[in-house]
């Protein structure tokens, strides 16, 4: 969690500093999409740094349209002065200046949608959320998430991640209605218990990092399924634990986790699915 | 001819999408027929050594082939 309020902490000082940027783009129109670099030219010019600081990032491209050609690393290079401090503000200012072909998912850029999954420098991260280092000298590689079919360039083909995720029955499941006819209250403590799990956002990064997923996603439900799982077995108000349990009581479903624990390394929302599988397989035991 | 996993696979869909064209209703019917036939043959020229290619039309295949199989598609052109 701390990554994450950091990082959104560096997004308000983004958007601060691209204000004056949008009222010089409102006199001179022209400008379009050169706000971004503006901003962050605007603000070296106040810190007195000209030197222009060009770093290479390698993107993976592959097109549907030409399946009989391999996929390719494309480079670009980019000068970080007038680029955001994130990979994602990296990636739209090659979309929109370099070459508008590059095709990756993105919606929120706070860390808050999961659309910008992808393997950076070898981590699957969100990629909003995930600086571009420093330093000049080294190559940034960009990758879709690892052992997912592509569907173009970044965008992985996460159906089978859905279809999972529909099968653990994600929702509250009743019989009985509260006893005033509101809303099913909890109290303070079962609340807390769900702190930890309700703040995932689906983005995948954890299950397409788990190596036991990408050998077995067909059955396994992976650290992502899993944790959702936990959240509807340690919900109060929900009435289905013991089918909901039943239903993780094979050799693949659940225990194909063997706690490489890549997952909670890799999580861009600081989450412990690790912890969370593992919750489950101490209530499947006793 | 001895048909490697891959041919095979490639055959099932297309046996398979004729079969789902049965189930159109039968004034409709040729249009699937020839859509799936047609989809097929635009791809014949495909180096049958291109496995990721390959592999890659039988994953859309198999998509279309959910899409158009759904009750609710009656015609198509």
């Amino acid at each position: 969690m701390a990554a994450l309020r950091s990082s959104s902490a560096a997004r308000l000082f983004g958007s601060a500093a691209s204000r004056p940027a949008f009222r010089l783009a409102v006199a001179a129109p022209v400008r379009g999409f050169a706000q971004l670099a503006d901003a962050a030219q605007e603000s070296q010019t106040a810190s007195g740094d000209q030197k222009a600081r060009i770093k290479t990032f390698q993107v993976y491209r592959w097109n549907p349209d030409t399946p009989t050609e391999k996929p390719t690393m494309q480079s670009y290079s980019l000068d970080l002065n007038k680029t955001g401090p994130m990979v994602l503000d990296a990636l739209i200012r090659i979309k929109n200046e370099l070459d508008p072909t590059l095709t990756f998912r993105r919606s929120c850029r706070e860390g808050i949608c999961g659309s910008c999954a992808m393997n950076i420098n070898g981590t699957n991260t969100l990629a909003c959320l995930c600086r571009i280092p420093t330093e000049v000298n080294a190559e940034m590689k960009i990758y879709p998430l690892p052992h997912t079919y592509v569907v173009k360039d970044l965008v992985p083909d996460l159906t089978q991640f859905y279809k999972q995720y529909k099968s653990i029955k994600p929702y509250l499941q009743r019989d009985t209605p509260s006893p005033d006819g509101k809303e099913y209250r909890q109290s303070k403590a079962d609340r807390r218990k769900l702190d930890g799990l309700y703040e995932c956002i689906l983005c995948a990064c954890c299950s397409t990092s788990c190596p036991s997923y990408w050998w077995n996603s067909e059955e396994y439900l992976g650290p992502a399924m899993l944790l959702q799982s936990y959240r509807w077995l340690a919900d109060s108000r929900d009435e289905r634990t013991a089918e909901r349990k039943d239903a993780l009581n094979n050799s693949m479903s659940l225990y194909r986790c063997h706690t490489i624990l890549n997952c909670t390394r890799t999580c861009p929302k600081g989450l412990n699915p690790g912890l969370a599988i593992a919750q489950i397989k101490k209530e499947m035991a006793f | 001819m001895r048909l490697s996993g891959l041919q095979k696979e490639v055959v099932g869909l297309y046996r398979q999408c004729l079969r789902e064209c049965r189930k159109k209703p039968f004034a409709t019917r040729p249009h699937f027929q020839e859509f799936a036939r047609h989809e097929f043959d635009k791809n014949v020229k495909i180096d049958r050594r291109d496995f990721a290619a390959i592999e890659f039309f039988l994953r859309k295949g198999r998509r279309q082939l959910d899409m158009y199989a759904s009750p609710g598609v009656k015609d198509i052109n």
